[in-house]
């Protein structure tokens, strides 16, 4: 009998043609496979149970790349001469077919990688149909290297010979090259002068590193920055270079037993680490391991030949925890093995700006910052920054969602009628296309205020477009009406608008995260979002599902003295908090002839102080009366230095009164502030303070979903937004809400910050058009 | 990029409300005024509605602001200003004396600026209906000098040049409605422009592309108008923004950005790039120009966005202000 088979889902660049062909001949079966623009097709001929057993192995065999979504088999006649063959792309018609994420160098890239007698033996480019760039290197669709940066290289006679050969690992691997005819590796200075000849640029590179020296480094998805991570001096003047003032480095260790010496790694943190997404992973530092890991270590120290397993004080100053990644590219192999030591590898960019990933740019712009570039001649198509995850209750949390783990769809909870585009928010900003069940989110595109960034969200629209063919009918966006992202929906024409509210979207994308559609409690607590009302919300009780949502409650609304200048400066929050306080508290004095000016501002109200019921603004309060923190360098640094230095052992929590605004719930959030200031007045220490604000912000939200639950009958709680990136809060409010016997929906695949905003604004569009014609 | 990309949802009420109801050849620009032929002659013809709380300030008054108001506006279509005419809505009540010193400081305003206010009216509303007393002043010119100005002549080249510091008047109003404890001897420009642009339209009639006054919405505002009418893109340094350090202060308490802040008596200019410094001379040689500073370029893309440079290296878009600045953070 014969058969065509339609292969549909992640199954072109990923081995899935060998893998057919040496089953189909195996089992003795006749015919064909080939790629095109929907995936992968077969045409067999042969016994009806070989056939069947080729369609069982067919998904369960699959190589470990492939995600197969959708198997389509039909009878027909197939033109078969008794043998198995692999067929040229067809690339006509819509593309249909899903690009794969770059991944992680194999173990048998690696193996040919160490081994003297291989002929890719130290070569920075191997890589194989398993593993390698994919994303960062294509083009358009069909993947196919002309179509890929690969384009450019003339395969020589032996890979062209490994590539046409159906049992070999490089079979139809796109990226497939040698020393003979790929990309080679470079060593320039900051004038685009060469260092190093041909012969070593790596002992070279790591030269600039030992001297103290500021390396850029050319990666998968963009250019690094990198620093000895023992070297003082190198990592504060990095710092001094990019200026960043606080916000943590992350440095890449060799292995795991590196990792080890320098963080607690749980089984968690040892899956998410050799994950084939090679994610930077935020862990645990070990305490034992203190030496050099002390906040604020000197600065200006210097670095011998021993290089152990110490980070400088510079690298993560005031942190906990530390950022941590293993090579992921056959360059960082032999980089951490030649440095022989941790490295820093942070964005190659200035503080705010995205991460340069073309190379004139990046000479360009990061002259002025490295001594000495280690580059290449593959370009790079798309940028695609680093992923950041943290292990929570045994499975990884996204942070940060980009390279190795975009594009890989998620799965709606249902269909989407019409093609849909996610705008997203402002900072920390992804978009999502979407079409049929699947929503592709965008690398992690960062704040588009800045320029740079916001072309490249304009353009990265434009390629994912192309790429999925996903030419959107309905745009969903924020409601603030100062967002470029919400500027950009309004200016895009003939297409339907969907104004999403943030903390809806909030809501939503941790239902689509959990592949959920509601109803349920969705607990919001981030920085702020524009309201319904058109105030600042981001302390919020929904309920919610995709379609709908009912603001239930809140905190209560304060005033933000200066709008912006009371993110920057969180000592405002206090004062607006505080306000009428008799006794002036420490940060009162501390910030003395402005505490005034600021409590006028915030008594007056009026456009300069707007009102906002934001949770990151109460804990903003909270760090500054404790003397954390009066202004930040970065998003939401009080509360995060607020969270790491509470004391986990205390148990104690603050009450915060609730009460009803017309059946709406109204928290007292300055009964928490007020409990702070008094602890502290009568000697408690920091830590258990800390601790006590932030058991009395799980109790309280505890209490909110139980009322909730009364009125309603919902036992589900989602949570949402960038406050839930709070570990301790996190843990204390799931495990409360447990016990108090709810079931609890939390972020995994995309960040519970604003990076998840864009597909949560799909899903309610989605929702929405499945209801019926989309209503503004 | 591609063109308009910004997605520009501004002007909004103008262009859906106005311009729709009223649509003719004159009015479609959207500059300050309209230029009209009467007899041979090129006449600058505008109005302009004064509200402001409170009704007297540091350096000035609704009086002087309402009389500066429409001559700059004149101003900037390239006029000499000539008559004026003042329409007042009065509320219920409002203290005579007020009102007398409310036109004492237009007839000295008016005279500062050599025109004359040759028409008017007055309406008296309830209790209520009124916050004290508003102000119509429409006012006719004359275009003596050869010149074509209009916010859709910037090309890629030309220089901009702003007259003098920015955001005076609006924190010195923002600070007499309120007293948040800040002492800061902060005073409006509210100014009469006529006579500093007739120098500079005098010295290079051709080129000189473009003048605004940067009144509501500041100098980004006004940036934006010319790049979205120019389809060009401006850029703007900011070490390169006069900004006097108590307005700074003052914006930094209130967390506003001083280039959104009004002024009422500075201007914007764009010309032709080789003869900026020329241009800037002749500004600098005016006593209310002494601190004129060019900021920024214009640029062929990307076409309808303004970029600012800022003192760290990083690029910045500057779009127009839909509503109140509210934060953006989350
Ligand atoms: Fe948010
Ligand atoms: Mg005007
Ligand atoms: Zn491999
Ligand atoms: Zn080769």
């Amino acid at each position: 009998m014969g058969v065509r088979v339609r292969v549909e889902g992640v199954v072109q660049g990923v081995g899935f043609r060998p893998f057919v062909h040496g089953l189909a001949t195996r089992l003795g079966l006749a015919g064909q496979v080939g790629n095109d623009a929907h995936g992968v097709f077969v045409e067999l001929e042969g016994g009806r149970g070989q056939i069947a057993e080729f369609l069982v192995r067919l998904e369960r065999d699959a190589p470990p790349l492939a995600a197969i979504e959708r198997v389509t088999v039909t009878s027909r006649a197939v033109r078969a001469d008794g043998r198995f063959r692999i067929v040229a792309s067809d690339p006509s018609g819509a593309s249909r077919t899903l690009v794969s994420p770059d991944i992680a160098t194999c173990a048998d890239c690696l193996a040919e990688l160490a081994d003297p007698a291989d002929r890719r033996y130290r070569y920075p480019f191997v890589n194989c149909v398993n593993c390698g760039p994919r994303l960062t290197i294509v083009r358009a669709m069909p993947y196919d290297r002309p179509l890929t940066t690969m384009a450019g290289f003339a395969m020589c006679d032996d890979c062209r010979a490994e590539y046409h050969d159906p049992a070999d690992r490089r079979f139809h691997a796109q990226p497939i090259c040698c020393p003979t005819c790929g990309p080679t590796l470079r060593l320039v200075g900051a004038a685009g002068d060469s260092l190093a000849g041909p012969a070593d640029p790596l002992a070279e590179a790591v030269e600039v590193l030992r001297r103290g020296g500021v390396l850029a480094v050319k990666g998968l998805g963009g250019y690094h920055l990198s620093v000895l991570a023992a070297h003082e001096g190198a990592a504060a003047e990095l710092r001094r270079r990019k200026r960043r003032e606080d916000k943590p480095f992350a440095v890449m260790v060799a292995d795991l037993a590196e990792a080890r010496r320098l963080c607690e790694v749980d089984e968690a943190g040892a899956a998410l680490l050799t994950d084939r997404a090679r994610p930077i992973v935020l862990l645990p530092r070990r305490t034992d391991a203190a030496k050099g890991a002390a906040v604020g270590g000197e600065v200006g120290g210097e670095v011998g030949g021993e290089v152990g397993g110490e980070v400088a004080g510079a690298v993560a100053p005031g942190s906990r925890h530390l950022g941590l990644m293993l090579p992921y590219t056959p360059l960082h192999h032999l980089l951490l093995a030649e440095a022989g030591a941790p490295i820093v590898l942070t964005s190659g960019n200035r503080s705010d700006e995205p991460i340069a990933y073309d190379d004139r740019d990046a000479l360009e712009r990061l002259g002025g910052l490295a001594d000495a570039f280690l580059t290449h001649d593959r370009p790079i198509h798309l940028r695609a920054d680093d992923s950041v995850v943290r292990p929570f209750r045994g499975k990884g949390m996204a942070v940060r969602r980009s390279r190795g783990h975009a594009p890989r769809p998620f799965t709606l909870a249902g269909e989407a009628p019409r093609p849909i585009l996610g705008c997203g928010a402002e900072l920390k900003n992804t978009f999502c296309l979407a079409k049929g069940r699947h929503a592709f989110v965008s690398p992690h595109i960062g704040d588009l205020e800045d320029y740079e960034t916001f072309r490249s969200y304009v353009e990265g629209i434009e390629h994912f477009a192309a790429l999925f063919d996903v030419r959107p009918e309905v745009v969903a966006h924020d409601l603030h009406p100062e967002y470029l992202s919400t500027k950009h929906a309004l200016g895009l024409p003939d297409v339907e608008l969907v104004a999403v509210q943030h903390h809806h979207a909030h809501v939503a994308a941790c239902l689509a995260d959990n592949g959920e559609h509601g109803r349920v409690i969705g607990v919001a607590f981030d920085g702020l979002g524009y309201g319904l009302d058109g105030t600042l919300w981001g302390g919020e009780f929904l309920l919610a599902d995709l379609a709908t949502f009912e603001r239930a409650g809140h905190l209560a609304p304060v005033p933000m003295p200066g709008g912006g200048a009371a993110i920057r400066q969180p000592w405002r929050m206090a004062a607006a908090y505080l306000d009428g306080e008799g006794e002036a508290p420490a940060v009162a004095r501390r910030n003395e002839g402005r505490w005034g000016q600021v409590s006028a501002l915030a008594r007056r109200g009026g456009p300069a102080a707007p009102l906002t019921s934001s949770a990151g603004r109460l804990f903003d309060a909270v760090a500054a009366v404790l003397g954390v923190r009066d202004a930040v360098t970065y998003e939401g640094q009080a509360a995060i230095e607020l969270e790491q230095l509470a004391d986990p052992a205390e148990r104690g929590g603050y009450p915060a009164a609730v009460s009803s605004d017309g059946g709406v719930l109204v928290v007292a959030g300055s009964d928490l502030v007020r409990a702070a200031v008094a602890d502290l007045a009568a000697g408690v220490g920091v830590p258990v303070i800390s601790a006590r604000f932030h058991n009395g912000v799980s109790e309280v939200i505890v209490r909110c979903c139980r009322m909730l639950r009364e009125g309603t009958g919902l036992t589900t709680v989602a949570l949402s937004g960038g406050v839930f990136q709070n570990l301790l809060l996190l843990r204390r409010t799931v495990d409360r809400l447990g016990e108090a016997g709810f079931r609890v929906l939390t972020h995994s695949g995309v960040p519970a910050n604003d990076g998840g905003i864009s597909l949560g604004q799909v899903a309610v569009a989605a929702a929405r058009d499945r209801l019926g014609p989309v209503s503004p | 990029l591609a063109h308009g990309a910004g997605g520009k949802a501004t002007h909004t009420l103008i262009e859906a409300v106005f311009l729709e109801a009223f649509r003719n050849p004159l009015l479609a620009p959207l500059d300050d005024g309209a230029l009209l032929r009467v007899g041979g002659e090129r006449l600058a013809f505008t109005t302009d509605s004064f509200v402001v709380s409170p009704l007297f300030f540091p350096g000035g008054d609704i009086g002087d602001l309402a009389v500066n108001g429409t001559v700059n506006d004149l101003a900037m279509c390239g006029a000499r200003p000539a008559h004026l005419s003042a329409g007042f809505v009065l509320e219920e009540g409002f203290p005579v004396a007020d009102l007398r010193r409310i036109t004492d400081s237009m007839a000295a305003a008016a005279a500062a600026a050599d025109v004359t206010i040759v028409t008017g009216d007055t309406k008296v509303v309830q209790r209520g209906k009124a916050d004290g007393c508003f102000i119509t002043t429409a006012g006719v010119g004359l275009v003596e000098q050869p010149v074509t100005l209009s916010a859709s002549h910037a090309r890629p080249g030309d220089a901009v040049i702003v007259s003098g510091p920015i955001g005076e008047h609006g924190a010195a109003i923002m600070l007499a409605r309120d007293d948040f404890g800040i002492e800061a001897p902060i005073v409006s420009d509210t100014a009469p422009l006529h006579a500093i642009v007739a120098e500079l339209l005098a010295a290079m009639p051709q080129h000189v592309r473009t003048l605004r006054d940067a009144t509501r919405g500041g100098v980004a505002t006004v940036v934006n108008e010319v790049a979205n009418a120019s389809e060009v893109a401006v850029v703007l340094r900011e070490d390169d923004i006069p900004v006097r350090p108590e307005v700074t202060g003052v914006c930094e308490l209130l967390g506003l950005d001083p280039l959104y802040v009004a002024c009422e008596g500075r201007f914007v200019t764009v010309v032709d790039g080789e003869h900026a410094g020329r241009a800037l001379e002749v500004l600098r040689s005016h006593p209310l120009g002494a601190e004129a500073a060019i900021i920024g370029t214009v640029a062929a893309a990307p076409a309808g966005l303004v970029l600012l440079r800022t003192a760290f290296g990083g690029t910045r878009v500057v779009d127009v202000l839909v509503g109140d600045p509210l934060p953006r953070i989350c």
